[in-house]
Order: C-alpha cells, then sequence, then structure tokens
C-alpha cells in the first residue's frame, strides 16, 4: 500500500500547564518534565518533519509558553519552511515573549477561551486566567498577528455560545474553533459533568449557523461535531497515518493527539528512531492504514472510505478492541454505550456540573504554576 | 474580481505563505490550518504575487517563461478564485 505524506505535525512540548481544564484530552498520566524533550532533540524533529514533507507545525502541550526555547524551536520551524501556529492559553504571552515570538517568525496564534465571562471561565479553568487571556490577545493583535481563539463547549458553557463568539469578536479574532469536547483522556473521566442535553446542542447549533452567516467573511466560525449525539463517527485524523503526526512531549510519535490511550499499540520515540521510518514502516503507522485491518461493520460498509471507521482510540477507550468500530456508529455493537451517557443527560434531576480538576490533586503530575508577568 | 484592474497588484493575504515541498516536489499555499497543495501553473502564479508586480507583469513574465502567448484570461480567472477563496488581496 502506498504511504501518503503528513501535511502537519503536532509539536506537544510540555504536558505542564497553568490550567485546569475538566475537558483536558491530553493522557490522565502526564509526562513530566524530565521526560520532556530537550532543545536540540525538538530542533532536529523540526528539521526530520520539514524533510518528510510536513508543512505546519501546532506548537502546543500544556502549555507551549512553559518552555523557555520556545522561540527557538519557532525560529528553526521558519527556517525549515515550516508555517508555525502557537496555541496557548495566553497565561505567560507578556510584552516580551510576543516580540520574540514574532521575531522568531511565528505565523499565527491560536488563544483557547472557557466561557464568555470572567467567572465562569475561570471556574472551568480553575485558574483565573479570563483577565490575563485578554490581554494576551490585545498584545496579538497589536503585534500584528492573526489572532485564532479557540473554545471547548460542554454543558456548562454550552448557553454562552453567542455571547463566546461576540467576545471573540470584541477581541479581534480572525477565526473561532467552536470545539465541542471530545472524550480522551482527562476529559473521559468527567464524561457525565461534560456531556450536554440534546436540546442545549441544537440551540447552539443553531446560534452557530446564525453567527457563521452575520459574520461571513470577518471572523471565520468553525464547529467541531458533538461526536457522541452523531450518527456516524467522525473521519478521525482524516486517516490514520495520512496526513498529520503528533510528537508527544517524551518523543513517542503518535497517529493522532489521543492515541497513547490504546495500550495494545507500541509507539517509537524521536530519541530512537528516525521520523521518516517511523513514518513510513513502523508498526503503529501501519497498523490501521488503509482498510484491510477494518472488521465487521466496518469491512463491507460503503462508508468505511468517508469515515474509515471512525476513530481508534475512543473504539480502543469504549470497547477494548481499537480495531473495532467507532461506537459512535449506529452499526456499532458498541453503540449502547454512547447511547446511554448521551441520554443520562436528559434526566431532569442534573444540576450544576462537579468537576474532577485536572492537576489541583496532589497525585496529579501536573503542576498549577503562575507565571510571572 | 472581473472588472479588476490590469494594474492593479496582487499580493498573499497574510498569513499565508508559500513553501516549495521537496518531498512532494510540488509548490504548496500554506494558511492558517490548512494546506493547498498546488499544480504547477497555480504555483507558478502565486509565486509572482508578491504586492510588487502588476496582473499585467504577472502574464507577461509567465507568457515570456512558457513560451506562450494568449495566457491573460486563464491568469485573471484564477487570480479571480483565488481571491475569493480568500488566498490573495489586491493592492491599489
Amino acid at each position: 500500500m502506498s504511504v501518503s505524506l503528513p501535511y502537519a505535525l503536532t509539536a506537544e512540548l510540555t504536558h505542564r500547564c497553568p490550567l485546569h481544564c475538566p475537558y483536558c484530552s491530553n493522557p490522565i498520566e502526564l509526562q513530566k518534565r524530565e521526560n520532556e524533550l530537550s532543545t536540540e532533540q525538538w530542533l532536529h524533529v523540526l528539521e526530520q518533519a520539514s524533510d518528510l514533507g510536513v508543512a505546519q507545525v501546532h506548537f502546543t502541550g500544556g502549555e507551549p509558553l512553559l518552555r523557555p526555547d520556545l522561540e527557538r524551536l519557532v525560529h528553526r520551524a521558519r527556517e525549515a519552511g515550516l508555517y508555525g501556529n502557537l496555541i496557548t492559553s495566553g497565561v505567560g504571552l507578556t510584552d516580551e515573549r510576543i516580540s520574540k515570538l514574532s521575531e522568531a517568525g511565528i505565523d499565527s496564534i491560536q488563544l483557547s477561551v472557557q466561557a464568555a465571562a470572567a467567572e465562569l471561565a475561570d471556574s472551568i479553568a480553575g485558574f483565573r486566567a479570563f483577565e490575563t487571556k485578554k490581554q494576551a490577545a490585545e498584545r496579538i493583535r497589536e503585534s500584528g498577528l492573526p489572532l485564532h481563539m479557540n473554545v471547548v463547549l460542554h454543558r456548562a458553557n454550552l448557553h454562552q455560545i453567542e455571547q463566546i463568539i461576540e467576545l471573540c469578536a470584541d477581541w479581534g479574532a480572525q477565526r473561532l474553533e467552536l470545539a465541542n469536547a471530545q472524550y480522551y483522556g482527562w476529559a473521559l473521566r468527567n464524561v457525565n459533568q461534560l456531556l450536554p442535553r440534546r436540546m442545549q446542542l441544537l440551540e447552539a447549533e443553531a446560534a452557530f449557523v446564525r453567527a457563521r452567516e452575520r459574520f461571513g467573511n470577518r471572523m471565520e466560525l468553525v464547529w467541531i461535531i458533538p461526536d457522541y449525539f452523531e450518527d456516524y463517527p467522525k473521519p478521525c485524523m482524516g486517516g490514520w497515518g495520512r496526513l498529520s503526526l503528533t510528537v508527544a512531549p517524551d518523543g513517542r510519535v503518535l497517529p493522532c493527539t489521543a492515541a497513547s490511550e490504546i495500550k495494545s499499540l507500541t509507539f517509537e520515540n524521536v530519541k530512537d528512531r528516525e521520523l521518516s521510518w517511523i513514518w513510513h514502516e513502523s508498526p503503529s503507522f501501519q497498523a490501521y492504514r488503509g482498510y484491510d485491518w477494518m472488521m465487521e461493520p466496518c469491512r463491507s460498509c460503503e462508508r468505511r472510505e468517508l469515515d474509515y471507521g471512525g476513530c481508534r482510540c475512543q473504539a480502543f477507550l469504549l470497547s477494548g478492541d481499537a480495531r473495532a468500530a467507532d461506537p459512535v456508529c449506529i452499526h456499532s455493537p458498541h453503540r449502547d454505550i454512547i447511547a446511554k451517557r448521551a441520554n443520562s443527560t436528559e434526566q431532569s434531576k442534573i444540576g450544576e456540573p462537579v468537576f474532577v480538576y485536572r492537576g489541583i490533586s496532589s497525585d496529579q503530575g501536573a503542576e498549577a504554576t503562575i507565571l510571572g508577568s | 474580481m472581473s472588472a479588476r484592474a490590469l494594474s492593479e497588484r496582487p499580493r498573499l493575504r497574510r498569513p499565508g505563505r508559500m513553501k516549495y515541498d521537496k518531498a512532494r516536489q510540488s509548490e504548496m499555499l500554506l494558511l492558517p490550518e490548512r494546506v493547498v497543495e498546488l499544480n504547477e501553473a497555480a504555483g507558478a502564479i502565486l509565486r509572482l504575487c508578491d504586492g510588487n508586480r502588476s496582473i499585467a507583469q504577472l502574464i507577461e513574465e509567465l507568457e515570456t517563461r512558457f513560451g506562450q502567448t494568449g495566457l491573460e484570461n486563464d491568469i485573471v480567472e484564477f487570480l479571480a478564485s483565488a481571491e475569493e477563496r480568500g488566498w490573495l488581496e489586491l493592492c491599489p
């Protein structure tokens, strides 16, 4: 089977993060600082990625600004002809850092926001970040860089969708990703608290459609589907090992940011192997390419080339077998797991969500570092 | 863009950028969250959209390079669709 070349690299520089979002899709077990790749190792990854055909690199985490070498990595990415995008909470984005990043050649910055106003936003983030984010948005705009924003939508903030869109427009965003929560890693632990009611979701989607009409080209609005409420799964990653790859903080190379949760696979590390070999040859990247690995009902399904059987990580997490149909699919024998969860929120007894916050209890590896300005 | 004057000077809309990809041996247009793999003609046209060259100059240069005449309509049409997709903006 011929292997395509990747277009995008997600560089997860660190798992450390000042926020404690209950919807975090990073794994339950976070990599600690001492396991992170060194500057030299990341520089080598960026060069190898460019040679392999990668055109875009998304610097993310955790909070990538916690790496003091971020600017060096951005600079090298630019030298290698890569489009560099920084995905950040905005915490730590001081005037000094934004000017250094701009000088280093960052192309765009994507800033997260949790809700439309400080009180709710900060209670979701488990950290007083809202005002800092507002300042970060101003700094990004002042520096002349394009401001992109994202919000993860769930039961506690979906009702604010219109105000969130207005807020992002006010802050000068040119693009806003409205990402319905996806249930991996830490988010899966909070799934029953995060899942919205169906009606809430329908109203929010209608608001999104109206806003998209209203804003036209002024602000690009992107809706990332709440897959638990769909009949068919998302074409996850556009196919396994087909368009993009992720390098985790410890150097493991993943076909999808959530893939480290597939315990039945072993992922190669850039410390041991060349990136090109990992992409083209490694068993983990080969595992779900094409269609031969599929089981029924995917194997003979006419949608298999549309959605590739859905998400391998979700199949593994919910059915125990990464080759199974994504349980979101109405043809999946495990569909009842999704249906039960999605329906559980319809009961009237549900009150305010009580989240398990990421990295606040002492048994978690995450640090709650407050950055000085 | 039907009424555009040939004196106008197109340029890539920020933060869009071109990259020649060695691995695929093709020109790519890098946009936020998007990569467009371009065919040879599209790559050659966009490479010249630097905000300095006018559309007229661009046509002349491409006709010389490819040893052809009568490319104006195709080039103008491509520029119009590229502008519509948000890849280009026009400097007066």
